[in-house]
């Protein structure tokens, strides 16, 4: 997995490696950084790493979400709303390190890491102890400037596989992808889905693991124990975000809320554990 | 149909479909009133009222051929989703537009026409509610059914091809114009071409003509309530280098990289950014930017619809507005080309609001337009 660049072994490397030797399967959870607080945010990361998530994802808010559903989009609107900002985020996440073992990752779009800058962006964010970032709207053919901030910094860039990847493309995709391939399920923005394209994903899947050895996270639209299960007969990970998210919703003022989150994360590293 | 047909059917459809070429007008009287000669590109007499047509007619014929049966599109003054709309109907492709609701309300004229056409208007209410969200809107709606569906674009924004793609289909507004100055004006070319920039697809293509003469060429962007006041339009006056839906470009933001709402009377500058070729052209020194509040594009808006008997739309009448300040600094003997991208019919009721804060009423006293 390393071998390829000569880096030494990332955070993610060492966690998808374990994962595989004990044949199970990582289970990646997205919360929106900053909603519905940054302090509460703190304590669910902790909680859904305590109850079975492999990895966090944490979303840094921008004003337009491409890429994702209405469910994130409200996220994002209240957490910015709130007054969340890049410096803010990570100066949570630099002080919950120390109470979380898991990968963090970022999840963003190119404008607030371009308005922060990039050097200072991933120098930042490995001194705070993140372990790689998703760029939703960020190209490979366009990631140059960011990736040699990124390597420079031990910062894994972690880029998107879509359905609508040519071959060719999902090579270069899976070359310059470091940690995890992460790939979309589905054509469309994030958010759940009552049924998914199995019989397409495995293909996409199988084209992809021909090319690559590299981890392959697939996400988009998974949001019940029932999909996780199915897509972790097929992949190394599953993403869940907008189900988590909408959950946070639901119980944001309840006192309720951990316990809430914290079952629903269990449920869904239930049938990622162990098996084949 | 290889690619010279396709090259045939697009401009047979411009000439009989669209109405081009569209005139080149030598306004005597606005020219008299400001001393020197003002010569306006009309736009607004093109099919559906503005220049989109242009733009729309190349991408629905490409849709047809890539064997997309629908179109999708986003809009903010609603002569971009107007235009789409009449495509989808002639190509008997199937039509659904994204639209900010402040501009739903705003633009309510072509929201009925739209729906006569037979599209669907979907209001869009995240976010400024306006044409930036409309964008986003548009994007998501097309990654969810990029099978069949082709985003038609209305500007020179948004990822690769895009922006060269929209310039292109444009350019036939610049092409035409340049001849027709040199018909006009004895084998000359003008001093200035000024034009009205929110996304900047009419002055992208106005400008396209005009690139390898020396004429100025000038963009104009929404001043909104004045640019101390924090709410315009006027990216490259105001904003900074970032990037948003696929493209780097000057964008309106604030120190952490969100973008922030425009503001402009007209929905149709309402957009925080500008196409990245005109952030290319700025920066090289070849375009230059001015910015025009919404008080004076009211000025421009009466003074063309008394002196010459033409209405432009509020974005258009943002050009005439500067056109007419800026010939104070001319010579008797220069000429100014205007870019009239479109059609004012629709911005009445704005109009009236804005002039006597009643809908529709704003021409109806004296002492407006034509004295000043």
């Amino acid at each position: 997995m390393k071998a390829a660049t000569g880096r030494a072994p990332s955070r993610l490397d060492a966690t998808f490696t374990a994962l595989r030797a004990r044949h199970e399967r990582a289970l990646v959870a997205y919360f929106t950084a900053g909603d519905p607080s940054l302090a509460l945010t703190r304590k669910l990361v902790v909680e859904a790493a305590r109850r079975g998530a492999d990895v966090i994802e944490l979303g840094i808010p921008f004003s337009d979400p491409l890429a994702d559903g209405p469910v994130i989009q409200r996220a994002t609107q209240r957490a910015l709303a709130a007054g969340v900002t890049l410096p803010r985020v990570l100066e949570l996440v630099r002080e919950m390190r120390g109470e979380v073992s898991v990968p963090l990752v970022f999840l963003t779009y190119y404008n607030p890491i371009l308005a922060f800058g990039l050097k200072a962006f991933c120098q930042t964010s490995v001194e705070a102890g993140i372990d790689g970032v998703i760029v939703a709207d960020l190209p490979p053919e366009e990631s140059g400037p960011l990736r040699a901030e990124a390597m420079a910094a031990g910062l894994d860039l972690v880029h998107l596989v879509a359905p609508t990847s040519t071959p060719e493309r999902m090579r270069k995709i899976a070359r310059a992808s470091e940690g995890f391939v992460y790939m979309v399920s589905l054509t469309g923005v994030t958010g759940e889905r009552t049924a998914l394209a199995t019989e397409e994903l495995a293909q996409q899947l199988r084209a992809l693991r021909a090319i690559t050895t590299k981890p392959v996270c697939v996400g988009f639209g998974i949001g019940t124990p029932e999909q996780a299960a199915l897509v972790g007969q097929l992949a190394d990970g599953v993403v869940v975000g907008s189900a988590i998210v909408r959950l946070v919703e639901r119980h944001a003022s309840s006192a309720e809320l951990l316990n809430r989150v914290g079952d629903f994360i269990a449920g869904l590293k239930a049938p990622l554990r162990g098996g084949s | 149909m290889g690619r010279r047909g396709f090259r045939t059917r697009y401009a047979d459809l411009l000439r009989t479909y669209a109405g081009r070429p569209t005139p080149l007008t030598d306004c005597g009287r606005l020219s008299e009133h400001l001393g020197v000669r003002v010569l306006l590109k009309r736009e607004d007499l093109a099919h559906t009222g503005s220049h989109k047509i242009n733009n729309v007619i190349g991408q629905a014929l490409l849709a047809q051929r890539m064997g997309k049966r629908r179109l999708i599109a986003e809009t903010g003054a609603g002569q971009h989703g107007v235009a789409t709309a009449t495509a989808a109907a002639m190509l008997g492709l199937g039509c659904t537009v994204y639209m900010g609701e402040v501009d739903v309300a705003r633009q309510e004229l072509n929201v009925f026409r739209m729906r006569l056409l037979g599209a669907e208007v979907v209001p869009v209410t995240t976010g400024s509610r306006t044409l930036k969200d409309a964008v986003s809107e548009a994007m998501r709606a097309w990654v969810s059914e990029v099978e069949t569906t082709h985003y038609c674009l209305g500007s020179v924004l948004g990822p690769h091809p895009y922006p060269w793609m929209v310039r292109e289909f444009q350019r036939v507004v610049g092409d035409e114009a340049r001849a027709q100055c040199r018909a006009i004006l004895g084998g000359a070319d003008p001093d200035y071409v000024v034009a009205c920039v929110g996304g900047g697809s009419n002055a992208m293509g106005t400008f396209a003509g005009f690139l390898d003469t020396p004429a100025r060429l000038v963009g104009v962007e929404a001043g909104g309530d004045g640019l101390e006041s924090g709410r315009h339009g006027a990216s490259i006056a105001r904003g900074v280098p970032g990037v948003l839906h696929g493209a780097r470009s000057y964008y309106l933001q604030d120190e952490h990289g969100q973008i922030l709402e425009a503001h402009s009377i007209s929905a149709g500058l309402d957009y925080p950014g500008v196409g990245p070729e005109h952030s290319y052209y700025k920066d090289a020194g070849r375009f230059e930017y001015v910015s025009v509040t919404d008080a004076e594009a009211l000025e421009g808006f009466q003074a063309l619809t008394r002196l010459e008997g033409i209405m432009p739309a509020l974005e258009s009448a943002h050009a005439v507005a500067h056109a007419m300040q800026a010939a104070a600094r001319m010579k008797k003997t220069q000429t100014v080309v205007v870019g009239l991208s479109g059609r004012g019919d629709k911005d009445v009721h704005t109009v009236g609001l804005a002039l006597d804060g009643r809908p529709g009423n704003g021409l109806g006293g004296n002492g407006h337009g034509g004295a000043r």
